[in-house]
């Protein structure tokens, strides 16, 4: 059966087929290697409250309609440590690390988003 | 396909043609169908019926699909050329898309995108030299031009936002696997044709 398969692939064939695993290849490595984040950009009620580097280890306090969301930036990582919205979706979304990652607490209109030294394209803005 | 208004020339045609043409319902317009209608007519039903089986199989991820009509696709682009297999293919996505009810909606321009750049791209890969390329490089060319256009209906159209990048690896091995497999399977059926001739 598998003889008779190979039958059918030409010289051509494996090249083609060489060349897409290489494609499929270089796209993972391309698109799944995720930049490291350089700052947290966090907003509150649409807009934005701070842009902080994530160099610094620290805490920060963002004020929403329902209360303060305590942000918190430790070894180049960052979380939504406590927050009051009911569910506690972005609390429990965790560490946020690589560019693009971003944590959204709907209730308390509060969000953090990560970016690189690159800015891509900016969802929340759109 | 020629379309005929005969409203008045009914009962003459019917006795210049003899007894099928009595026996056909009177009709206003007739539809005159070449012997090649027919053939488009039959490979597109063959392509739907892989369709609706298709989209039985449960996938681990939307938009994840071996695209079995695509064989039939194939074949044909190797028995009667771009045109047919053009013809193919966009009904087997239009009648589909009546069948399945999503006529209009974002899945038949999905569907639609997909088939159009992968008809653009077998376009020019049924020139590559028969010696060395068979039905498996055209059918992996199309998987790929076929995720591209949905991929590029989805971005400019459906959701625009680069996270959807991160879906890209998983389509594109999807596409090398199942073109492989595709262009084998099509690649069978050609040689069968070509060695009972």
């Amino acid at each position: 059966m598998q003889t008779v398969m190979l039958r059918y692939l030409k010289v051509g064939d494996w090249l083609t087929l060489v060349l897409g695993a290489v494609c499929v290849v270089l796209l993972t490595f391309k698109l799944w290697s995720g930049e490291l984040a350089d700052q947290a950009i966090i907003r509150s009620g649409g807009k934005i409250f701070q842009t902080v580097p994530l160099s610094r280890n620290q805490n920060i306090e963002v004020p929403g309609p329902l209360g303060i969301s305590l942000i918190a930036i430790l070894n180049r990582k960052a979380r939504i440590a406590s927050d009051p919205s009911p569910r506690q979706y972005c609390v429990r979304q965790g560490w946020l690390q690589q560019a693009g990652e971003i944590a959204l607490c709907l209730p308390n209109q509060v969000s953090v988003e990560l970016v690189g030294s690159r800015k891509r394209y900016d969802s929340l803005n759109y | 396909m020629r379309i005929e208004d005969c409203s008045e020339g009914v009962t003459e045609r019917g006795a210049d043609e003899g007894v099928n043409s009595r026996l056909a319902p009177r009709a206003s317009i007739l539809l005159h169908t070449t012997a090649e209608d027919h053939h488009v007519a039959r490979m597109a039903a063959v392509a739907l019926g892989l369709t609706v089986l298709e989209a039985a199989i449960p996938s681990p991820l939307p938009g994840v699909k071996p695209g079995l009509a695509n064989i039939v696709t194939l074949i044909v682009l190797a028995r009667y050329g771009w045109r047919t297999a053009a013809w193919v293919s966009l009904l087997r996505v239009l009648a589909g898309s009546l069948l399945f009810g999503n006529f209009l909606t974002p899945g038949f321009f999905l569907s639609l995108s997909g088939a159009l750049l992968s008809l653009l791209v077998l376009a020019f890969a049924q020139y590559l030299p028969r010696r060395w390329f068979g039905p498996v490089s055209q059918s992996i060319f199309a998987a790929f031009a076929h995720i591209a256009g949905q991929m590029a209906v989805v971005y400019w159209w459906l959701i625009p936002h680069a996270g959807i990048a991160y879906l890209i690896p998983i389509f594109a091995a999807a596409a090398l696997v199942f073109g492989t497999v595709n262009g084998l399977i099509a690649a069978r059926f050609i040689n069968n044709a070509v060695n009972s001739d």
